[in-house]
């Protein structure tokens, strides 16, 4: 990871600020190996991999003895995070007996001290421990959705399997992180979904439908359009993860093949082929080859009841996408697939226009095309609503804030004082420099707007806030 | 040929009259539509029947020579009989008054009672056609046309006979039908009917033309709005509709037969005389007779048989015979008394031997809601108009007809969706598809969905345990607000607790249903919340404290209450005065809780000036 110096906030010229960084990241099982002399086989996972096997050991048996300990206190809920001077290490057991263990460091300032050497400062009070659990918590979901469970694992291949599976999807995994830029957003998981009128959604709805008619093997559906969910056949659950990877990983990828082909319709020299702008994201890349490999990502949903592995298809449509899914047990062909290009391409083309005239439409009636003044972070828990104007594009690599980092820090710690009520409440914070930070909770819902106005009072950062819920929020019921 | 088949068919109840034979002559009065039965010229009795009387005129009358015509004036006052070629006589004594008069040379000429029209066939050929149009004692001359004949014509004699030409009222507009026979000079493939449009005014004009496809002897009749084409070769009948989407070359289109050709449903003449007493079986009766002759619009007299027919079209055959589902209801929403088939036409694409495509489940809902839109919109502007002008309310206001081709919501609901989403059979996806396409359908012609459609998608979404499809349709509000619906919701939350937010959303947004609001957060316990609520909408001076004291005397939440006591405290200080309750608040038991639990001196003092 690039120890690129964020700039932001470094008064001196000889300081330096190192971003927190991931220093190790393990999974174990205590069962593999409870007697002495095999504590080795307890480790399913080990990054980084290079880390002699004795240190891997005593690691492991740290956070094992933590957790044990700590079970003394709060048998339900044993430790989550371990604190330390350098670094933070955070537990999850996501299935029983399993355990993911991730060690952060803390951020660093390095300062020259009057004799000119560099002096490290760890900044012990800035990762917030929801936030990486969240993280940590996401890693899992994520291995699952692409793997299945650890359990199923075993069950097909023992701990050798597991292991397999668990370096090959780590291995990648790990170096997409980024954890200098998480933040309040990686608590929430939430989606994103795309403001659309009823009608429109209705000819949406019909659409899916149809297609699922069509292409009968198709078991589950999910639309999204410029990257925001419009519909989802799965579970809310599945959806927050497929969601994640789509808009994270998936979606990113193709952005600039897509800028470069704009202007050539694809395929017009398909005979027979109506022209439209449809392509798969995931299988084949060209249809006219007949070489062209049919390959799609196995994915694995419902996995606490039905347990069901279904292939995904994600295909295109200038900015609407959908994603098919279809029984793991069905091989798709490549005459499948020219089908669904066929019967799809050229709907779907249609729809994305219309959903795109429709959407400026609206824009224009609303008048929310204007630059939206209040910067603020909407969150529902009820159906992962998540709505941010601080974030400005949530690209693979970073997360672009327009704010500053310790404002998203407050953020983060009036979400911590929420969790720890059930009630409602709000809290208002003056920030260092001229920011208010305001953070709402009510029923299910989360709202942190911050204000950034010179002199203001209480009352008149209330005030504002009441305005904000008034025009963007006046069709749900949030109280005031 | 199954029963099922025939899709024509003689009415049930004919006009029967005694058969023509050499002493009684028959004659049919296209006006009225009376049968005459002359015996013996009259002398030994005249017996005239009409197709709605069941009462028989008869009478007699001097038998002067043989009768050429006979016919009644309207509501039969005055009888005219023609024995001459150039002589009319009324047996009563009556004024006849000459109106106008017009200098043309006339072949033959043709009248249309319904609309009032009569048409001369003028010029050689005969193929000139002069229209005149009588309306309250005026006629008017209509510009004349000409039939185009099918090839040139090798003399000069002529060449357009009345046999060929009829004229009836179509979807509200007058044609003249011309049977235009297969010429062997032309490569036609058969004879044709060509419409010509007659309007009330402008030109006469050359509109549509049905092709026969085969040769021989045809006869014309108008049912319902079709045209039906008897064939007596082979003794089939084809019918025609010129609604129906047929191939457009810019000035005239071609239409097809709608079915195959099928004869008139076999028919059996009643025999004579009392049930019990006839032992025999009733008579085949002969269809596609030479002895048959047909009138418009739909009337067909066997005079050798006595009979006369009201031809009718049965809509339940056709339903299987064209299977395009989007063109059958093209057809069926045209007919007069269609609901029934249309209804039976939507169940049975529902069910899952006969499953329909949704694309072409989605065209019928849309054909029907497009119906349903029109008489909407008539229905508002009429009322519209009502408002307007209820003083210089016209005679033109009229009250647009609701037809049987108007399919409600209610319709569709009772007789088709509800036990649709009763089967059990049923792919869930399917059933949940089929009601977001008609709810999909209602919005496009911006038709306002009813609850119980709505009440509808969530039983069977719930039913199916899918309540994250359910709280996707409500977040984007494809289930209209309402307070039966917000109910409905609440009533779930033990099943899917997100339906409790859902719920307080929707209140929120009908703004009408605040009271309801606070009951629901009382019934929470979320006393304060309750109390911020109607605070911040303006209605604390109005609630009743009691109500209140109660809720948070509930939570057992100290504080809680102490809270909510002050805030009324505050309340009767700022309204009257004095923090104290009044009598008619009947809050005394939660001041003697207040004051067990925090004392006396915790009390408001009343502040003193």
């Amino acid at each position: 990871m690039a120890a690129a110096a964020a700039g932001a906030g470094a008064g001196a010229a000889q300081e330096k600020q190192f971003p927190p960084a991931l220093l190790s990241f393990f999974i174990y099982n205590p069962r593999f190996g409870p007697r002495e002399g095999e504590e080795e086989n307890k480790i399913l996972f080990y990054y980084p991999n290079e880390v002699e096997k004795n240190e891997k050991i005593r690691n492991v048996g740290l956070c094992e003895a933590i957790v044990q300990f700590t079970r003394t206190f709060s048998p339900s809920k044993p430790a989550k995070s371990l604190h330390t001077q350098k670094n933070r290490q955070f537990f999850n057991e996501p299935e029983e007996n399993f355990w993911m263990v991730m060690v952060v460091r803390n951020p660093i300032i390095e300062k020259q001290s009057k004799d000119g050497k560099p002096v490290v400062e760890y900044q012990e009070e800035e990762l917030l421990d929801k936030v990486y659990s969240s993280v940590l918590q996401q890693c899992y979901s994520m291995y699952k959705l692409f793997n299945g469970t650890f359990l199923r694992a075993m069950e097909d291949g023992g701990v050798k399997l597991l292991k397999e599976r668990l370096e090959k999807f780590f291995h990648r995994y790990l170096q997409t992180l980024h954890l200098q830029s998480c933040d309040l957003l990686d608590i929430f998981g939430g989606i994103s979904f795309f403001p659309l009128d009823k009608m429109t959604y209705l000819k949406i709805q019909s659409f899916i439908n149809r297609m699922e008619e069509s292409l009968s093997i198709v078991k589950y559906t999910a639309f999204l359009y410029n990257d925001q969910l419009i519909w989802s056949g799965l579970e809310q659950d599945d959806m927050r993860i497929l969601y994640k990877y789509l808009t994270t990983s998936l979606f990113p990828r193709h952005i600039e093949p897509e800028l470069a082909g704009r202007d050539s319709p694809i395929r017009a020299e398909m005979p027979g082929n109506l022209q439209h702008y449809g392509r798969f994201l995931t299988g084949p890349l060209n249809l006219n080859d007949p070489e062209a490999k049919c390959r799609f990502p196995k994915i694995f949903v419902n996995t606490d009841d039905t347990y069901e592995a279904l292939h995904l298809i994600v295909y295109k449509a200038m900015s609407a996408a959908v994603c098919f899914m279809i029984d793991a047990s069905i091989q798709p062909t490549l005459d499948f697939c020219r089908r669904l290009d066929s019967i799809v391409g050229p709907q779907l083309t249609v729809l994305a226009s219309d959903i795109c005239e429709q959407f400026n439409i609206n824009k224009r009636i609303s008048g929310s095309e204007k630059e939206p003044q209040f910067k603020f972070i909407y969150f529902n828990h009820m159906n992962l609503a998540e709505k941010s104007t601080i974030h400005m594009r949530k690209t693979p690599s970073v997360s672009l804030t327009s704010v500053h980092p310790d404002l998203m820090k407050i953020l983060g710690d009036i979400n911590s004082d929420f969790t720890r009520v059930d009630e409602d409440e709000e809290i208002i914070v003056k920030a260092m420099s001229d920011y208010w930070v305001v953070g709402k909770k009510s029923d299910q819902r989360e709202l942190y707007v911050i204000l950034n106005q010179k002199n203001a009072n209480l009352i008149e950062v209330n005030e504002e806030v009441k305005k904000l819920c008034a025009t963007q929020f006046n069709n749900i019921f949030f109280l005031d | 040929m199954g029963e099922e088949d025939y899709y024509l068919e003689l009415c049930e109840r004919p006009v029967h009259f005694e058969k023509a034979n050499p002493v009684n002559c028959v004659f049919f009065d296209e006006a009225n539509k009376q049968v005459f039965a002359v015996r013996s010229g009259g002398a030994t009795g005249v017996v005239v029947k009409g197709p709605d009387d069941r009462n028989p005129i008869s009478f007699r009358m001097e038998d002067k020579g043989e009768v050429k015509c006979i016919k009644f004036s309207l509501e039969n006052k005055i009888l005219a009989v023609q024995r001459t070629s150039k002589t009319v006589v009324l047996p009563e004594k009556r004024n006849l008054k000459l109106l106008k008069s017009q200098n043309i040379n006339v072949n033959w000429y043709m009248y249309c009672p319904e609309s009032a029209v009569i048409l001369l066939s003028t010029t050689v050929l005969g193929n000139v056609l002069q229209p005149f149009y009588f309306r309250a004692g005026t006629m008017s001359k209509l510009p004349k046309f000409e039939i185009e004949l099918p090839a040139a014509p090798k003399s000069t004699k002529l060449s357009l006979s009345e046999r060929d030409i009829a004229m009836a009222t179509i979807y509200g507009q007058l044609y003249v039908l011309f049977l235009r026979h297969h010429s062997r000079t032309s490569n036609s493939t058969g004879a044709e009917v060509v419409l010509y449009h007659l309007p009330r005014e402008g030109a006469c004009k050359k509109t549509h033309i049905l092709k026969l496809n085969r040769t021989g002897k045809f006869a014309l009749n108008v049912v319902d709005n079709l045209v039906v084409v008897h064939h007596q070769d082979t003794e089939t009948s084809v019918i025609f509709d010129i609604k129906l989407r047929g191939e457009f070359d810019g000035t005239i289109t071609l239409h097809h037969p709608v079915l195959p050709a099928r004869s008139i449903q076999p028919y059996q003449i009643p025999v004579a005389g009392p049930a019990p007493v006839t032992s025999q079986s009733p008579i085949p009766c002969k269809l596609y007779s030479s002895s048959w002759i047909v009138f418009q619009p739909d009337i067909i007299i066997s005079a050798s048989q006595g009979y006369l027919w009201n031809l009718q079209v049965k809509l339940q055959p056709i339903v299987n015979l064209l299977p395009d589902k989007g063109r059958l209801m093209d057809f069926l929403l045209q007919r007069r008394e269609c609901k029934t088939v249309v209804l039976s036409v939507c169940s049975q694409m529902l069910t899952e031997s006969d499953r329909a495509t949704l694309p072409v489940i989605a065209t019928v809902f849309d054909k029907l809601n497009q119906e349903y839109k029109k008489y909407l919109d008539a229905e508002q502007s009429y009322t519209l108009a009502l408002e307007a002008g209820q003083s210089r309310s016209g005679p033109f206001l009229r009250r647009p007809a609701r037809t049987q081709a108007v399919v409600d919501q209610s319709d569709m609901y009772t007789h088709v969706l509800s036990a649709f989403a009763e089967k059990k059979e049923m792919p869930q996806k399917f059933m949940i598809a089929v009601l977001m396409e008609y709810i999909r359908s209602l919005n496009q012609f911006q038709i306002t969905v009813q609850h119980y459609l709505h009440e509808l998608v969530i039983k069977t979404l719930v039913q199916h345990n899918l309540f994250y499809t359910l709280h996707q349709f409500l977040q984007y509000h494809v289930l209209s607000d309402s307070k039966p619906l917000a109910c409905l919701l609440l009533s779930l939350e033990s099943f899917y607790p997100p339906a409790h937010q859902l719920s307080l959303d929707m209140l929120k947004r009908l703004s009408t249903a605040n009271d309801e609001i606070v009951e629901v957060l009382l019934s929470k316990h979320q006393v304060l919340a309750a109390l911020r609520f109607i605070r911040g909408i303006g209605g604390h001076d109005n609630i009743s404290a009691r109500k209140f004291l109660d809720a948070a005397k509930q939570t057992e939440d100290h504080m809680l209450f102490y809270t909510i006591f002050r805030f009324f405290e505050q309340r009767n200080q700022r309204l009257r005065g004095n923090p104290s309750f009044t009598p008619g608040e009947h809050c005394e038991e939660h001041v003697a809780f207040f004051k067990q639990v925090f004392g006396d001196q915790a009390l408001m003092r009343p502040t003193t000036f």
